[in-house]
């Protein structure tokens, strides 16, 4: 069966943890791996007028950025490795966005690391683990 | 002429200016006379009163618009207000455009511009003035006002430029030489480039000296007086840091903060409203009472009707044509759907926190009324209706406020500093749009607006400078005229775009992601 993982990525040591317990279980079950990049963003924040002007800019930026520092990398090693790779940048709540691409894929299951998020940010928008378990169609497994 | 002059300037005096240095008093007044002396017949012709009433032709100008969009769009502010509702909640954005800026940030951004010093100092002149029977009036004109956003902010959005970069600018002068050329009417250039002046003059003065100077007016009230150049360079510092340095984290405070502050004021009206909920029948009676009777304010019901209409006029900005620029950076395929948001900024502004106001200080009976016959007392000296202590504008709100919490005074204080970095912060933007639309984008021709825009600062606390600042007044009431112009020019254009919307939205061709 070839089943998709959906793996949430953000370049640190525990989601780097996350991605090589994903591909383990991948290569196994001849899977795919679709890493998956969330830019934290809220529709309802509010901007300066200048930041209004820059945003699709910047939006630009950000998601060149995301894809050629963070995400090229790792999909590029898990293709050496012979595992299929999709990957995702998105925008919006990390754990809403992970379980939403989880459906929208037919994901069998989500992985990410303990705390795929700054220590700090976990603190004050809650963990992504703690919302994800609760909200995620799917299994999670949470890789510490 | 003299006479609007000290009108207008009534406001800014009425709020206390009062700290200033002898030495400065004397350079201010030699500034003031001058200044006067060449601008003044000019300032005398945009406040010039209508033959034989003391209502400026400007307001009714703004109002008689407002009635006109109203009607050509087929009261688009009743018959969309759901459906703006929607917009807002992102019921219609495509979630892949998640990360652009959303319709919700984009009014409140532009919100955050107009919110302000209109909606507390505003509307206790009006009411001080033209009795409760004001905020009727008023309630109307910003009922009236929001068809004309609609109209502007469509026309910005759609004629907005789109750099390579990804930026954009748009606002009144892109539409109108756009939409001037599209349609075949001559004088489009001209038209925009005089709009760019008076925007350019208006940012200096009225969004930014007239801020200063009320945010120190506020700060000394608290603390005591001191100079008020001081205020001025921690102020002009901030903005400095925030426009030219970049440091757009202190911008981010406020704009988090304001956002914030104007639902805490509009909660504290609630408390107050509730607090005293056996009254609320009665004043809303009071105001209806006294927007036909006027209960024995000057001028009963024409007096009530002016200083209604007025104060929604120079509160929410409808027809200035800054909004425009504002709205105009939002990602949306359709330029109508910015036009819908837009419309509740009058309704947000005016109807509903203005009204509070108005409803607060009808209710904590600050203005004295005559036990007998239940009119206002007039305190014809002053030329509004007597209070205790013979408070107005700022003073009065907070002398109404203060008669539930003791505490309010402070928290308006920082309110109102706060309102009014944000407005600066808005109008230096706006300000550097135009000035760009005349002098070409370049960093070097964006520093120089910058710096100038934080020297204004310093001499708007500092001094006491009412002939420049009405000066600048009429500037921004200039924008109106010639914005008023193009918008009905241009109103078939919106016309044919909104037909076209929401004839797509009805067959289920715009499609709906939230529900």
């Amino acid at each position: 069966m070839s089943g998709k993982f959906v793996v949430g990525y953000d370049g640190s040591e525990m989601a780097k943890r996350a991605v090589s317990f994903a591909a383990a279980r991948a290569k196994a079950q001849d899977g795919t791996i679709v890493l998956v990049h969330v830019l934290e963003w809220s529709p309802y924040s509010f901007l300066t007028p200048n930041e209004v002007e820059e945003r699709h800019k910047r939006r630009k930026e950000e998601l060149v950025r995301a894809e050629t520092a963070l995400m090229d990398p790792v999909a590029a090693k898990l293709r050496e490795d012979g595992i299929t790779v999709e990957t995702q940048i998105k925008y919006g709540h990390i754990a809403e966005t992970l379980a939403a691409i989880s459906k929208s894929t037919g994901a069998l299951e989500i992985i990410i690391g303990r705390n795929g998020h700054s220590p700090i940010g976990s603190r004050v928008s809650g963990s992504v683990a703690g919302n994800l378990v609760q909200t995620a169609p799917v299994p999670c497994t949470i890789v510490p | 002429m003299m006479k609007h002059i000290t009108q207008r300037a009534g406001l800014g005096a009425a709020l206390a200016l009062g700290a200033l240095p002898a030495q400065a008093q004397g350079i201010d007044e030699t500034i003031n006379r001058v200044f006067a002396d060449y601008t003044g017949w000019y300032v005398g012709l945009i406040f010039a009163d209508l033959p034989g009433t003391n209502f400026s032709w400007i307001a009714l100008w703004l109002v008689v618009a407002a009635l006109i969009f109203t009607f050509y769009f087929g009261f688009i502010q009743l018959k969309g207000f759901a459906h703006s509702i929607r917009l807002v909640k992102g019921d219609y954005s495509d979630p892949d455009d998640a990360g652009e800026v959303s319709h919700f940030q984009a009014l409140t951004t532009a919100l955050s511009g107009t919110v302000g010093l209109g909606n507390i100092a505003g509307v206790a002149v009006a009411v001080g003035i033209g009795g409760p029977g004001a905020t009727f009036w008023m309630v109307m004109a910003g009922l009236f006002g929001m068809a004309t956003k609609f109209t502007e902010c469509t026309l910005g959005v759609k004629y907005r430029n789109e750099y390579p970069d990804g930026t954009v600018s748009g606002g009144p002068m892109y539409y109108i030489t756009k939409g001037f050329k599209e349609r075949g009417y001559p004088g489009g250039s001209f038209l925009a480039v005089l709009f760019c002046i008076f925007t350019i003059l208006g940012a200096l003065g009225g969004g930014n000296m007239f801020q200063a100077n009320q945010a120190h007016a506020q700060i000394a009230n608290v603390v005591g007086d001191y100079p008020g150049w001081i205020t001025g360079i921690i102020l002009a510092v901030v903005t400095f840091t925030v426009i030219v340095g970049g440091l757009q984290s202190i911008a981010r405070v406020t704009e988090k903060v304001v956002p914030f502050m104007g639902i805490f004021y509009v909660l504290v009206s609630l408390l107050i409203l509730v607090m005293n909920a056996d009254q609320i029948l009665w004043a809303f009676g009071r105001i209806f009472e006294g927007a036909f009777t006027g209960l024995g304010v000057m001028g009963g019901f024409t007096g009530a009707l002016i200083q209604g209409f007025r104060r929604a006029a120079f509160s929410n900005e409808a027809g200035i044509g800054s909004a425009a620029i504002a709205h105009s950076a939002v990602r949306t395929k359709e330029p109508v759907t910015e036009g819908y948001v837009a419309l509740l900024e009058p309704f947000i502004d005016t109807v509903v926190i203005c009204t509070m106001t108005a409803l607060v200080i009808v209710i904590t009976g600050v203005l004295n009324v005559d036990a007998e016959t239940g009119l206002y007392i007039w305190n014809a000296e002053a030329g509004r209706i007597s209070t205790d202590g013979e408070v107005a504008g700022v003073a009065l709100t907070s002398a109404a406020y203060a008669r539930a919490f003791s505490w309010f005074p402070v928290l308006l204080a920082i309110a109102v500093v706060l309102f009014a970095f944000s407005t600066m912060i808005s109008w230096s933007y706006y300000g550097l749009k135009a000035w760009t639309y005349l002098f070409g984008e370049g960093k070097t021709k964006e520093t120089v607006f910058k710096v100038i825009f934080c020297l204004f600062i310093v001499i708007g606390s500092a001094a006491n400078l009412g002939p420049v600042i009405d000066f600048s007044d009429a500037m921004l009431f200039s924008m109106a005229v010639v914005n008023v112009i193009a918008l009905y020019l241009l109103m078939p254009i919106v016309k044919r775009e909104v037909n076209s919307y929401v004839t797509r939205l009805r067959a289920g061709e715009i499609k709906r992601f939230k529900s």
